[in-house]
């Protein structure tokens, strides 16, 4: 394959997955959440924007979608308060979004060739063999559009959520990191497509990790800026934290950037934890080079990904309508006090063991 | 001497330092929740407010009204007790001859300010004929003027019916 086709590949895949799925996703889950929450609270939730005032199925849901993306569009863009710089207020937001949609990179949807083998991998957009380092590297890389968005603000609410995001990510990012190292020892790859295919020939990871998957749930939901570790945008402290000087369009931005976070963070867990695409006793149909054989069990594995995933974003959505939020030295405590020992005494555990079975 | 037995909590137990045990105690909470209102019976605290309207209680103060004379005219004789009683002082009233020895005057204009209006039922209290009234159970409505606000007397007849006290003054 020549170096034209991969890069039209590539960008037909990723317009594929992230404006097919990605997107798809993030949007309703702006419509799911504040529903769910609802009726966890015994509420109604939005229930005013029908598809043409008609009740048929969903048309709450479509019409909530649209009002809500008109009223982003139409509203004011306003300026950053006096000596807030302009130009880094405005790309801001293109910097919160464009990682949060790079994450996608690595994310395989369905099986790939096996291990070793040789073969196009039709699910995933990239097959970069750091797989998840490169996902990390980008997942830091947005504590850039948040921070920079808050000191561009001049606010005194918007710099203290800046300060927050930094130093909550880079604490949450040691844990999470150091959570899948032991995913990494265990099937000796840092490709997740690897990775899946070794947990349908060994055991799912939350099996074999079950300490890790435990701390790589909490770091991700931290990672993601959500409830109960919404420091950063704090509404009861910090009005909305780093994007409180944000209106229309890059105040939506921040927050879809958020919720595609969220489900990239779910798809990770799914893949490093939930057996990605396996189905629990099914194998997979491969041929002799060991290049899956795609039919209607095909199908059903992305299906049952996409399942695993909604799962995981529900079982986050429902922590953070469930708990209260963490004191900003509760979050940093449990961070580095509790969270990081845990996790490295995983990983040593993981090593003793390995060695052990060996 | 009756003593009271204090019962101290000592600290939390390690069920709740460990604080996972507790947060799948609420995640139960809230998803049972969430399962009783999607699926089940729903259990929804909200009134869907402008098609289904929560009932005023009986003594409720609400827009006032002046009240008819059987004969269809208004009761207010223009005493000016009213607008003495009232704390906002937001009722304004013209008087004029009624040419009637019983019943001396009748209000040429009658005049409530409902933004000024704090609502209080004074005058009500101090009308001895019966003639205002605020038990129309309705709020006053938003308007785009605050002209609008200024209610006359005939909008507060619209809202009235004939008292159902006795008749006041002799012979009517």
């Amino acid at each position: 394959m020549s170096f034209g086709e991969l890069v039209l590949w590539g960008l037909v895949k990723f317009v594929a997955i992230v404006f097919g799925w990605v997107m798809l996703v993030a949007t309703v889950l702006t419509y799911l959440e504040r529903k769910q929450s609802a009726y966890m609270q015994n509420r109604v939730g939005p229930n005013r924007a029908w598809v043409m005032g008609k009740k048929f199925p969903l048309s709450a849901t479509l019409g909530q979608i649209l009002a809500d993306a008109v009223k982003v569009l139409v509203k004011e863009d306003t300026e950053p308060p006096r000596g807030g710089n302009p130009i880094l207020h405005q790309i801001s937001p293109a910097l919160a979004l464009v990682p949060a949609l790079l994450m996608w990179i690595v994310i395989p949807f369905g099986p790939g060739p096996m291990p070793g083998a040789a073969g196009e991998n039709w699910f995933l957009i990239a097959d970069v063999n750091v797989g998840l380092l490169f996902m990390f590297a980008v997942m830091s890389i947005s504590v850039y559009g948040a921070t920079i968005g808050a000191w561009a603000s001049n606010s005194g609410f918007s710099i203290l959520g800046g300060l927050r995001v930094a130093a909550q990510m880079i604490s949450y990012e040691v844990t999470l990191g150091l959570n899948l190292v032991g995913i990494f020892m265990i099937f000796g790859s840092m490709r997740l497509n690897d990775i899946i295919w070794g947990q349908g020939e060994l055991a799912w990871g939350i099996v074999l990790q079950p300490l890790g998957f435990i701390l790589f749930m909490v770091a991700s939901i931290a990672e993601t800026k959500r409830a109960p570790f919404d420091m950063p945008e704090a509404e009861s402290e910090l009005v909305a934290g780093y994007f409180t000087e944000f209106s229309s369009m890059r105040f939506a931005v921040f927050s879809l950037s958020e919720f595609i976070a969220v489900v990239a963070v779910a798809a990770v867990g799914v893949c490093a934890f939930l057996g990605g695409w396996q189905i629990p006793w099914v194998a997979t149909p491969v041929d002799a080079a060991g290049v899956p054989i795609y039919g209607w069990i095909t199908v059903a594995q992305v299906a049952i990904f996409l399942a695993k995933m909604v799962f995981v974003i529900w079982l986050q959505m429902q922590l953070r309508w469930t708990l209260p939020r963490f004191r900003y030295d509760q979050v940093m405590k449990l961070g580095w006090v509790y969270l990081l020992p845990l996790s490295l005494l995983n990983l040593v555990g993981t090593a003793i063991v390995m060695y052990l079975v060996r | 001497m009756a003593t009271i037995q204090v019962k101290r909590r000592d600290g939390l137990s390690l069920a709740e330092k460990l604080y996972i045990p507790e947060v799948m105690r609420g995640m139960v909470v809230t998803t049972r929740q969430l399962v009783k209102n999607v699926f089940g019976h729903q259990d929804i605290a909200t009134r869907q407010y402008p098609e289904v309207k929560k009932a005023y209680p009986e003594r409720f103060r609400g827009r006032h009204r002046l009240t008819w004379r059987d004969d269809g005219s208004v009761r207010c004789v223009a005493c000016m007790l009213c607008s003495t009683a009232c704390p906002a002082n937001c009722i304004h009233i013209v008087a004029g001859d009624r040419g009637d020895e019983k019943i001396e005057k009748y209000p040429v204009s009658f005049e409530i300010d409902l933004l000024v209006c704090v609502y209080c039922g004074m005058c009500v209290e101090a009308c001895p004929c019966d003639a205002i009234r605020m038990d129309t159970g309705t709020h006053p409505m938003p308007s785009f003027s605050r002209d609008k606000q200024r209610i006359r007397k005939v909008q507060l007849l619209e809202e009235g019916l004939p008292s159902t006290a006795r008749q006041g003054g002799l012979g009517t």
